[in-house]
């Protein structure tokens, strides 16, 4: 800055490349600007690329946001939030938005992005049509996914189809009309086409390519779409997502030059010398762009600039496209037309379903695409911006750098034999020796770590394995990759990779589970089975017959095994409230099989322990005689509601705590839960049932009932968080029952509710439980359906026969022939 | 050295157990999701745990006190923990399954 004076900097736009500009320029030039943005969007800046992820469930919005409330703060951002620009002055350089804010400023930047094309046919304006491109969208999508029913994509490129696998995800029928002969025909040849397609059919995604869209039907709301061939097909929500225009209403009106995108130099700067245009509203050398590398290129470009620097331009190079879709993995770069002075190498393995195909020209690659197997895209990719000769590998090429001049058969070999410039992250042009010397340099041991310092794989993600290579390779044993732990031995999946698959590919059993995610054991392990056991039951209440097989044994015979082998046998007392009938019937079963221990819990129950196997079943007859059944203190799944004795007796308390809890352990009991579930209702903020270190706690106060979750009080000690306050016992009960349903679908196997809350952020699930009605009316329809299937008194089950092998020895045997 | 008959391989569970008592100690029968079956003593060499009530997988079981996996084919503790427990051969006729007994494992008719 010449005169050391604050320049004001104004921003259009709140996306990924003015958030990366503003990057650059708080590095090279700080406090040389006065930055005040105006988004049109009511938020923060986030990472669009990561819609997709939110869409499938895979991520949350927090999870997505790059630069939260605090970042804004400390660099003194001025950020209109929700404030759309409406006019510039260039005379006076001031910029006016919709509800009058003017702001003057010296230099201006337009980051207006883009605006969805909607094709304008009959019925396009019909509530259920939405387009993919920001967070109002996938909220629209989501509600829509809750209702379940049909849906409709429109257009088979990127976009459309993280969109088709994301509401597939969420549950919905889900069909894909594309207008050309096979998908993603922009960045895949028909071959590749053709694999995705099955793919995705294989996950029972309808595709119909060569469907010309006529109508979109419905009265007052989507109904279903009509094609050009009289074809009808029903639907309750239409994505459109057939491509984008860049948004440049705003500087049209401005009077500056305007193609199809806003007309740029190699500076980024527009046809007014104090005014810049960035991203995907740009046009620079006749070429708009859509992917997030030549954006944030630009954004590195138009910071620079800011800060004085002029020398760097804007250059082309092609991006390679990937699909976020879990499971399908596809990469494609460049130019692979076919053409006469062009050559093929085509790899198939139609078992594998692996399709590699290089375009080669000059004996140079000018094209690569890579189904099925993409670990060598990285190398194709460096081969073709170096333009490489490849005629002494020609033979080997395909099968990829491993193969090449003898080096091992080992992706950690292949990784290291990159060189220092190899691009590993496309989306933020970092190269691995970027990494690795700030690894090094920077004394870098988690991947966290690495991609806030390098922004390596902090984009898209799709480069996180090479990224996990490279610090395995520069750190040895000193990185542990903590991103996702297997599940166990038997899978490279995380727990939950799993439940998301569990659930998109309508897994029902466990051998489906273990054949369709490629276990590696023929029937698992005693970590992986009760997990599965319990995801399928979780998730198919209805349909899913338990294994009993693959349950521990204190769940397999209801009642906790002891170190000598003997058992402890816990009768339910609702809310730990007990009558001399009961414990006379007690009282008689201690005696009648002389059990040596009997004590009291900590969940206000009474145990009896020391019950021989063989003895179990007589002992449950006799209590079930008196009214009792098992109080499920062996399960995964609601153990005890604590109380006290609240308003009834106490002279403090200021609801029926007792009854409350009673009534909440009378709708939950035999919920099977990813770990145990202890609940607890205070009557008052004394607290004396101890309801803020339990999983889930209510106070009652004068005004209602304070719901508290997330506490501990075993391994680890925490108290709990508040929820929020209700004001009635039915409302409580409806946010207890939806919290534990989210935490049930949610969770992985054996994660108690603080940890998983902790994972999740406990705003999001008040967001969700409290913040979104029909969310929680969901969670709590689910919880009602899958308790017809679980509330069913294990222990009668057995007295009148079940599993009975199990509690009885098979045979006697070496007493003698005449021992009887 | 004795040939006893246990009973038939549709009395256990596939991926289950079932226990036979004997005057010395008590063998747990074990039938793998392939239907092979196996004899090794009740008894983990850790603490004692009751290995027929654990959770059968491949040809191992894991323990269901301490999480210990034994081979059902030599009765060795796999992986870092290290142990072994007493196999009984076993012979499976059609279904109909016989152990063999050692000596000192009966007891004379009284």
């Amino acid at each position: 800055m010449p005169d050391g004076k604050t320049e004001k900097l104004v921003i259009i736009g709140n996306g990924m490349a003015p958030g990366r500009m503003l990057e650059h320029l708080f590095e090279q030039a700080p406090g040389q600007f006065d930055v005040t943005i105006f988004n049109a969007e009511p938020r923060v800046n986030y990472d669009r690329i990561m819609l997709s992820p939110v869409l499938s469930g895979e991520k949350t919005y927090e999870d997505i946001i790059i630069h939260g409330d605090a970042w804004y703060e400390t660099h003194g951002v001025t950020l209109h939030r929700g404030e759309k620009i409406v006019s510039i002055d260039r005379t006076n350089r001031t910029v006016t938005s919709q509800n009058g804010i003017t702001v003057a400023y010296d230099r201006l930047v337009i980051a207006t992005g883009s605006n969805p094309f909607i094709i304008p046919v009959p019925g396009h304006t019909l509530p259920g049509v939405v387009a993919y491109r920001d967070l109002d969208d996938v909220g629209a999508m989501l509600a829509a996914a809750e209702m379940g029913g049909d849906a409709i994509v429109i257009g088979g490129g990127l976009l459309g189809l993280e969109a088709a696998a994301g509401l597939k995800a969420r549950g919905m029928n889900v069909t894909v009309l594309h207008v050309m002969p096979n998908l993603m025909e922009r960045q895949l040849d028909p071959a590749a086409g053709y694999l995705l397609q099955k793919a995705l059919e294989d996950r029972g995604i309808k595709v119909i390519c060569k469907a010309n869209t006529k109508a979109i039907l419905g009265d007052g709301k989507v109904e279903a779409v009509e094609l050009d061939d009289g074809r009808t097909i029903p639907a309750s929500l239409v994505v459109m997502a057939v491509g984008i225009r860049p948004s440049v209403q705003l500087a049209k009106e401005a009077g500056l030059a305007v193609n199809r995108g806003i007309v740029v130099d190699d500076g980024m700067l527009t046809s007014d010398g104090h005014i810049m245009a960035l991203g995907e509203c740009a046009e620079v050398g006749g070429q708009v762009y859509g992917l997030v590398a030549p954006l944030y290129e630009m954004a590195r470009i138009a910071a620079a600039h800011l800060a004085g620097n002029k020398t760097p331009a804007f250059k082309h190079s092609d991006t390679p496209t990937k699909l976020k879709v879990t499971g399908i993995d596809l990469y494609s770069l460049g130019d692979f037309a076919e053409g006469p002075d062009r050559e093929e190498i085509v790899l198939r393995d139609a078992t594998a379903g692996i399709y590699k195909r290089l375009v080669i020209k000059d004996n140079r690659i000018i094209g690569t695409v890579l189904y099925g197997e993409t670990a060598d895209g990285a190398w194709f990719n460096d081969l073709k911006k170096k333009q490489t000769d490849i005629s002494e590998m020609r033979d080997t090429l395909i099968f990829g750098q491993a193969y090449q001049g003898g080096s091992p058969l080992d992706p950690m070999a292949a990784v290291a034999a990159l060189p220092d410039d190899a691009e590993i992250c496309g989306c933020n042009g970092v190269c691995k020796g970027k990494i690795t010397s700030t690894i090094t340099g920077k004394g870098l041991t988690s991947l966290d770590e690495v991609r806030a310092h390098t922004k390596a794989s902090a984009s898209c993600g799709s480069c996180t394995g090479l990224v996990e290579q490279l610090m395995t390779l520069t750190l040895g044993d000193k990185y542990n990759p903590a991103t996702v732990t297997p599940m166990c031995t038997c899978t490279d999946l995380g727990h939950d990779d799993v439940r998301r698959l569990i659930k998109a590919k309508g897994l029902k059993s466990i051998p489906a589970v273990m054949q369709e995610l490629e276990w590696k054991t023929s029937c698992g392990c005693a970590k992986c089975r009760p997990a599965l056991n319990y995801y399928l039951v979780c998730d198919w209440p209805d349909e899913y017959a338990d294994d009993y097989q693959s349950r521990f044994i204190n769940e397999r015979v209801h009642a906790n095994i002891q170190k000598d082998g003997t058992y402890s046998v816990v009768p339910r007392m609702w809310g730990g409230v007990t009558n001399a009938k009961e414990l006379r019937a007690i009282a008689d079963v201690v005696d009648k099989f002389q059990i040596p221990m009997v004590k009291v819990t900590g969940g206000q129950r009474i145990d009896l322990l020391g019950v021989e196997k063989e003895d179990l079943p007589a002992v449950w007859a006799d209590l079930g005689q008196a009214g009792f059944i098992s109080g499920q203190a062996y399960a995964k799944g609601l153990r005890t509601v604590k109380t006290c004795v609240g308003s009834d007796w106490c002279r403090f308390g200021t609801q029926d705590s007792t009854g409350l809890g009673i009534r909440i352990e009378k709708f939950m009991w035999g919920s099977w839960t990813p770990a145990k579930l202890k609940l607890a209702v205070s009557g008052c903020p004394r607290n004396c049932a101890e309801a803020t270190c339990k999983d889930i706690g209510v106070i009652c106060v004068d005004s209602g009932f304070e719901i508290h979750f997330a506490g501990a009080a075993g391994l680890d000690i925490k108290g709990t968080d508040v929820l929020g306050l209700v004001k009635t016992e039915d409302e409580a009960l409806e946010v207890i029952v939806a919290l534990t349903q989210m935490y049930r679908e949610q969770a992985r196997y054996l994660e108690r509710i603080y940890k998983w809350a902790k994972r999740i952020g406990h705003d999001e699930i008040r967001r969700q439980i409290l913040g979104d009605v029909e969310r929680r009316k969901a969670f709590y329809d689910r919880f009602v359906f899958s308790q017809k299937f679980a509330q069913v008194d294990p222990w009668s089950e057995r007295v009148s026969g079940k599993d009975k092998h199990e509690f009885k020895p098979m045979a006697t045997v070496g007493y003698g022939e005449a021992a009887e | 050295m004795n040939w006893t008959d246990i009973g038939h391989i549709d009395d256990i569970p596939l991926r289950g157990a079932r226990c036979v008592k004997t005057p010395g100690l008590t063998i747990a029968v074990f039938r793998t999701s392939e239907n092979e079956v196996f004899a090794i003593e009740n008894r983990c060499p850790h603490k004692a745990g009751p290995l027929s009530e654990g959770i059968v997988h491949g040809k191992s079981v894991t323990c269901p006190l301490h999480n210990w996996v034994i081979s059902l084919e030599n009765g060795m503790a796999q992986g870092a923990d290290e142990g072994e427990v007493q196999t009984f051969e076993i012979r499976n006729d059609n279904g109909a399954l016989s152990i063999l007994l050692k000596a000192p494992m009966m007891v004379a008719a009284e």
